[in-house]
């Protein structure tokens, strides 16, 4: 009787898989490596031909990402990645946090209390995500201006939290929809008031879901450029947008500082992926594995 | 000690009737089956006395108390799901404490009761697993310790069996019923299979199509079966349904044709009533048959067609004018396939059945 979960081996999948898995793992992976190690780069040895796969490290480009000397000058000047990266943070955060507060709250109910024509408001929620973006976005940016939005925090959280509904929503009412309402049923013969159930019986059941909505939702939002661009001022900018503003410089792409800026972008994502790995793993192939 | 009073319930789902007017007594400490073939509303009832569903008219009581608006987490019933309903993200001490949060009780009354019930249950040692990792005996005994760790009113249990390996199933149903035992609660338990509610129930209400066709003992119901439908469904091998023309009074009994046989029957003596010619239904239970050495008007004649050996009985499938009979005998008569056999009915054991359907008695 194995009760507990067998431990993951290699072995069980053959060497010879697992050395072509790993091999196309890394196909897939060249693009992130090589910007990780152009990061390190100076800039000759970034623009070398052939590329040079060993160099001597250094954390210039990094230090240039935060920090300006302007040309002749001496005095370091403030470059604003700070901001831009506490922007990005925040932004991208409170409004994932915002859509899945939300979203659980609107998935939970389309699931388990339908009102009638349930369907037609899921497939009226499905369609804000069936046109192109940059369809709205002259309306929205008029709104913005005249809401007096546009700039703000509060203008592209509040969008960003809409464009992230959608999609959280359906998602999240599948994950509902997988649970036993049987189980809801004896917990509310045990005595739990309707929030119980939610909060203590459903709740805890679709964490991995919640985990895998996150990580997808906070992909999009972090990535997003083209409403960052549109409705962020120099006080809300996010790095995408303060990312292409420092592709053009004086003396061409600085494609050592690019990557620092990307190497330093990528980590707030991995780190969250990483530790949701376990639920994550769950949450996508929900509904696949036996209960 | 609370009875459950159920009077004149229906439920409708839109244009479906689900439950028709049924009255269902079940007094404290005695066990109810509710028995009948999937959709016959045995379940919905069972959902409306725990809450989970709202009749459509008729009453509810547990004890005094009209509950019919009272919700579920109120009503303080509690049940035993066929699929167990365990909480999967709370360890099998959890599941079972689970009813006692909502009493609040100290958390050292909740571990010692729940240790109490761990030990009725054997459950000692799965107490910090969760469901996920229990095999399927246990989770059915969690879920039943989850039912009795508090004082309920009552107890419900849906198909609690079906899930189960036929000799789980044959254990579980002597601990449950060990279990009721003790209790002295009033207890109606769900299921299609008629021999957990023949071995569980102090009383069967047979249903079909949202109406109860019968309530009696498990004896009665399989002796005097009320109706065709119950005494084709209670019963394995099935009961033989024989149509037959009631002809008239004989010497030692009625008279009947069926088919191209005439035979004479002991019969209830309110079959004298009925006028010759009726279109009657005979029931005889497959263990009812005895094999003759002779034919006479007490006999019916048959072909053997198949052979089917039980263990401790066979089971003759035979055959006159193109109807199927199901005949048991002992194992030790050997009868041959394609053979003659003169079937002879044990005295008394013969129900008609009439143009209705119903018994006549």
């Amino acid at each position: 009787m194995s009760f507990w979960k067998s431990r993951r081996e290699i072995g069980k999948a053959g060497w010879g898989r697992t050395l072509f898995a790993g091999i196309v793992s890394l196909i897939y992976f060249f693009p992130v490596l090589w910007i990780i190690l152009t990061a390190f780069k100076t800039r000759p040895d970034a623009l070398a031909v052939p590329a040079k796969l060993f160099f001597t490290p250094t954390l210039d480009n990094f230090e240039r990402v935060f920090v300006r000397v302007a040309l002749g000058g001496t005095e370091a000047v403030d470059t604003g990645f700070g901001l831009f990266f506490f922007n990005s943070i925040f932004i991208a955060g409170v409004s994932v946090l915002a859509a899945l507060v939300i979203g659980i709250l609107a998935a939970y109910a389309f699931a388990r209390f339908p009102l009638r024509g349930n369907d037609t408001y899921l497939f009226i929620i499905l369609t804000t995500r069936m046109l192109p973006p940059i369809i709205v976005i002259i309306p929205i940016f008029l709104m913005f201006r005249v809401t007096g939005l546009s700039g703000s925090y509060l203008g592209i959280i509040l969008l960003y939290t809409a464009f992230n509904l959608p999609f959280s929503i359906w998602m999240l009412k599948s994950f509902f929809e997988e649970l036993s309402p049987e189980v809801e049923d004896a917990a509310r013969l045990d005595g739990s008031s309707e929030l119980k159930v939610f909060f203590k019986i459903c709740l805890p059941q679709i964490l991995p879901g919640i985990a895998a909505t996150l990580v997808f939702a906070l992909i999009l939002t972090w990535n997003e450029f083209l409403f960052a661009l549109m409705l962020t001022g120099t006080e809300t900018r996010t790095v995408p947008v303060a990312m292409a503003r420092a592709l053009g410089g004086e003396l061409g792409v600085d494609w050592g500082l690019l990557s620092a800026v990307e190497t330093l972008f990528i980590i707030p994502v991995v780190v969250v992926t990483f530790v949701l790995q376990n639920q994550l793993l769950r949450g996508v192939t929900f509904g696949t594995v036996k209960r | 000690m609370l009875d459950v009073r159920l009077s004149a319930v229906t439920k409708r789902f839109g244009i479906l009737t689900a439950v028709d007017q049924v009255d269902l007594q079940v007094e404290a400490g005695e066990v109810v089956c509710l028995l009948g073939p999937s959709g016959c509303g045995k379940t919905t009832t069972l959902r409306m006395i725990a809450g989970l569903e709202l009749p459509s008219a008729g009453d509810i009581h547990l004890g005094e108390q009209r509950v019919n608006d009272l919700a579920a987490r109120d009503r303080n019933v509690a049940m035993v799901f066929q699929f167990y309903a365990l909480y999967p993200s709370l360890t099998v001490a959890e599941n079972i404490a689970y009813p006692l949060y909502a009493e609040r009780l100290a958390q050292a009354d909740i571990e010692r009761r729940v240790r109490e019930v761990a030990a009725i249950l054997h459950l000692d040692e799965v107490l910090e697993r969760r469901p996920g990792q229990l095999a399927e005996g246990e989770k059915q005994r969690v879920a039943v310790g989850r039912a009795i760790v508090r004082d309920p009113s009552c107890f419900l249990f849906d198909e609690p069996l079906s899930r189960l390996d036929v000799q789980l199933r044959e254990t579980m149903r002597g601990q449950i019923k060990e279990v009721l035992s003790g209790l002295n609660k009033a207890t109606v338990i769900v299921t299609h299979d008629q021999l957990e509610a023949l071995t569980m129930a102090d009383r069967i209400a047979v249903m079909r199509n949202g109406v109860i066709e019968q309530i009696a003992s498990p004896h009665d119901i399989f002796a005097k079966p009320n109706s065709l439908f119950v005494a084709g469904f209670i019963g394995t091998p099935q009961m033989n349904l024989l149509p037959a023309t009631l002809l008239g009074v004989a010497a030692g009994g009625m008279r009947f044709r069926s088919g191209a046989q005439d035979i004479v029957l002991p019969v209830e003596p309110a079959v004298a009533d009925l006028p010759p010619g009726s279109e009657i239904t005979l029931g005889v239970r497959p263990r009812s048959f005895a094999l003759a050495s002779e034919p006479d008007d007490t006999t019916l004649s048959a072909t053997v067609d198949i052979v089917e050996p039980m263990g401790a009985e066979t089971l003759l499938h035979v055959r006159d004018d193109g109807r199927d009979l199901r005949v048991v005998v002992k194992r030790d008569q050997r009868v041959q396939v394609g053979e003659q056999v003169r079937l002879r009915l044990a005295a008394g054991r013969a129900h008609v059945f009439g143009p209705n359907e119903r018994l006549v008695q």
